[in-house]
């Protein structure tokens, strides 16, 4: 449909093929155009119902059961309400005590040992959570399924108002040699469905962060559950080998360079002025 | 001790750290802290009692000791006792008067700079309107040039800040197109790259400095990796404009951030030796922000708006070209809402400027803070006419590397049309030579593509899948 003449657009929308950046988005005046200023308050919507959206437990629990899965352990931090959450990080990485004791009453004594605790945390998007862990759960079952390792599993946890070093107090009670957290990440206007995944071997409250490994940007149009799995597979692989996380576990692994050209030249210069370049 | 009575009560605060934490306006990070007002009463109680207090005292009594931080130490050590002589019998509330006062010119107030440390600014502060924020913070003038000039009065800049998930260049590249066809990009074409090390830095400058060089453009570049890193590429012969760091109001914080004092010396050095300004050589580039010193628990029990005022001591002692305070990317665990964002980036203006620092300001805010464009548009507008020197400029506010909102490429149009705001002037003049932009004051875009664009776009798209 031909654009009414006040709004000017730009001929350069063409390279969004090189970018999802909001380029080119075309003008009236020098401000948005309506339908570009609408595209953003919608996005921006839902990355604010990410956010203060409760993940549905029943509902979640539910496509849990239905895929042949035991139902997770329902647990809580010591955030009680997002309000709570948003403003006191340091709450959301503690269990309450009925949770904490909940874990406790899990086993009898002794407790068995797992290899892997695999807890899902909300985090910052519940729409992340309930869109993104089951299929990577399955993926990295799969691996798990053709290592060379047997894997004992701990019974699955599910974390309300929770941030990620909470994983590691889970991990603990659960006796799990590794846990990885499986965490709604902070959503992006254009990504509110990202989890992150975040590995730590010997798990025990009051961890920094310098003892994890991360994976990010787990959504079904950037890292795919399927490539995030593999990727996880590898650092659980490498960690249960060595007996370690972190820092020294990351700097084996080349996992986390992105693959690039080496070429810093942009479609922006032109090829005749190659000759003029300086070193 | 500080004590204040009012009535039949009377309020203690145990030393200055603790008085200014109490007289500072309610926010989330300071809650946090444990070192917020216990109610409203005692927080313009406090506030009363700061304005009581002689500005000698921040001389007497430091908030960090000073045999254990270094920022204390440069604070200390640099403080001008001549400068300070004009305003060194004024109490806090006095030296609020007196700058809001007809005396304090453009003129003196550039005089007294150097005796005015980071805890009066922020003492002054915190017993400020935002309005007087607004007032005293334009008649500061803070001049710095690279490629062109930066602060002059009825002008503001932007960032270019065309991040990509990947640092595709040619993703890099389309942002950079659309930003300078929006009339953007005279403080700096700034990169924060997806991948930190050095390699790839250098790529992505190489990426600018073509990009620069080929059309001629006077603005300079800088990618945002830690300082050592671009002190490497220095040494590899990378075309380095300006240095970034990150920086922080405590020696706590600075070394979370794997840097100290002697490193940024270094690096300035490095960069001098280059020689790549042509109107001038301020060449760092900071950023800063209220709540990194609680973040590395190395915030001493200070306020978070004085570990921030701290800063801009360290800022200024490297003669930075830019300075900028990421007000709202913290989160809401420090700056909970649009209230709070606004009142922070108005402080961080003020006590920027009136130390001497060319501040602009990242309009921003995450999607879990209780903020929105709505909020932006007040603050970019209340620090346009607080005379800030620059914003960001990003496609359609859209941070989509780091994931958080800032200003826009149009957003920065809006400002120089309602403000009458123009930019840097060589950069404002190479806009009119592209013809890009008609009239730079009523920020006029040109309807088609300019000419020296035209062939970019003749170039195939790689990516498949479009938009």
């Amino acid at each position: 449909m031909k654009k009414p003449a006040f709004i000017t657009e730009n001929p350069w929308q063409q390279l969004r093929s090189f970018t999802d950046a909001r380029i080119g988005l075309g003008r009236a005046g020098v401000s948005l155009p309506t339908e570009q200023l609408l595209a953003f308050q919608l996005s921006h919507a839902q990355a604010r119902d990410a956010v203060h959206f409760p993940l549905d437990l029943d509902a979640f629990e539910g496509v849990f059961v239905d895929a042949g899965f035991d139902a997770p352990i329902r647990l809580h931090s010591q955030a009680e309400d997002r309000m709570t959450y948003l403003q006191r990080p340091d709450l959301g990485r503690l269990l309450n005590e009925d949770s904490a004791e909940r874990l406790r009453q899990c086993f009898d004594s002794p407790a068995p040992s797992f290899d892997l605790a695999l807890v899902i945390v909300d985090g910052l998007s519940s729409t992340a959570v309930a869109r993104n862990t089951l299929p990577f759960i399955t993926a990295l079952c799969e691996q798990l399924d053709s290592s060379k390792y047997d894997w004992t599993l701990a019974p699955l946890a599910v974390v309300e108002q929770g941030r990620v070093a909470i994983g590691d107090e889970v991990g603990e009670l659960l006796n799990a040699s590794i846990v990885l957290v499986l965490v709604g990440e902070r959503p992006g206007l254009s990504s509110p469905d990202s989890l992150g995944l975040y590995m730590t071997w010997g798990p025990r409250k009051g961890l920094s962060d310098a003892m994890r490994n991360c994976i990010s940007n787990v959504r079904p149009a950037g890292l795919k559950p399927e490539d995030a799995a593999r990727k996880a597979f590898y650092l659980l692989d490498e960690s249960r080998q060595r007996k370690l996380s972190g820092v020294k576990l990351k700097d084996r692994s080349q996992d986390d360079v992105l693959e690039h050209d080496s070429t810093s030249r942009s479609f922006l210069i032109r090829p005749l002025e190659d000759k003029s370049e300086k070193q | 001790m500080y004590r204040y009575t009012l009535g039949d009560k009377t309020f203690t605060f145990k030393n200055l750290a603790e008085l200014m934490a109490r007289a500072t306006p309610a926010r989330s990070g300071d809650r946090l802290a444990g070192v917020i007002a216990r109610s409203a009463e005692e927080r313009v109680v406090a506030q009363m009692c700061l304005a009581e207090v002689p500005l000698k005292q921040f001389l007497n009594e430091v908030l960090v000791p000073y045999e254990k931080d270094e920022v204390t130490r440069l604070i200390i050590d640099t403080h001008d006792a001549e400068a300070f002589a004009p305003i060194s019998h004024l109490t806090v509330g006095d030296f609020r008067n007196w700058l809001l006062s007809d005396e304090a010119t453009t003129e003196v107030l550039s005089e007294v700079r150097a005796g005015i440390t980071p805890e009066m600014a922020a003492a002054v502060s915190k017993i400020m309107r935002n309005q007087d924020l607004i007032l005293v913070a334009k008649k500061c003038r803070v001049l710095t040039a690279f490629r062109n000039q930066i602060g002059l009065p009825g002008h503001m800049s932007t960032r270019l800040q065309p991040n990509h998930p990947t640092d595709d260049v040619n993703g890099i590249a389309a942002s950079m197109l659309d930003g300078l066809l929006y009339g953007n990009g005279d403080a700096v074409i700034g990169i924060n790259p997806a991948t930190d090390n050095v390699a790839q830095a250098i790529k992505l400058m190489k990426l600018m400095d073509d990009v620069i060089q080929s059309y001629q453009i006077p603005t300079q570049s800088c990618v945002l990796t830690h300082v050592t890193n671009t002190i490497e590429c220095i040494e590899q012969g990378a075309p380095v404009d300006l240095v970034f760091q990150s920086i922080g109001g405590t020696e706590g914080t600075n070394s979370s951030f794997g840097f100290n004092l002697n490193t940024l010396a270094e690096a300035q050095q490095a960069a001098h030796s280059l020689n790549r300004g042509t109107l001038g050589n301020n060449v760092m580039y900071f950023e800063t922000g209220q709540g990194s010193s609680l973040s590395a628990n190395a915030h001493h029990s200070l306020d978070q708006q004085t570990c921030e005022a701290r800063a801009y001591a360290v800022a200024r002692h490297f003669d930075p070209l830019l300075v900028n305070t990421v007000v709202g990317f913290i989160g809401p665990e420090y700056l909970f809402d649009g209230k709070e964002i606004i009142r922070a980036g108005l402080e961080d203006h003020f006590c920027g400027k009136l130390l001497g620092v060319p501040m602009g300001c990242d309009v921003c805010y995450t999607n879990h803070a209780e903020a929105d464009q709505n909020d932006m548009d007040n603050l970019l507008t209340l620090l346009g006419v607080a005379g800030c020197h620059f914003v960001m400029g990003i496609p359609g506010s859209d941070d989509i590397m780091l994931n958080y909102q800032t200003t826009s490429f149009h957003d920065a149009l809006y400002a120089r049309r309602v403000l009458g705001l123009k930019p840097s002037p060589q950069f404002a003049e190479w806009l009119e030579k592209m013809q890009i932009m008609k009239n730079a004051g009523q920020a006029i875009l040109a309807d088609s593509m300019p000419d020296a664009f035209r062939h970019s776009l003749a170039a195939p798209s790689r990516k498949s899948g479009g938009h």
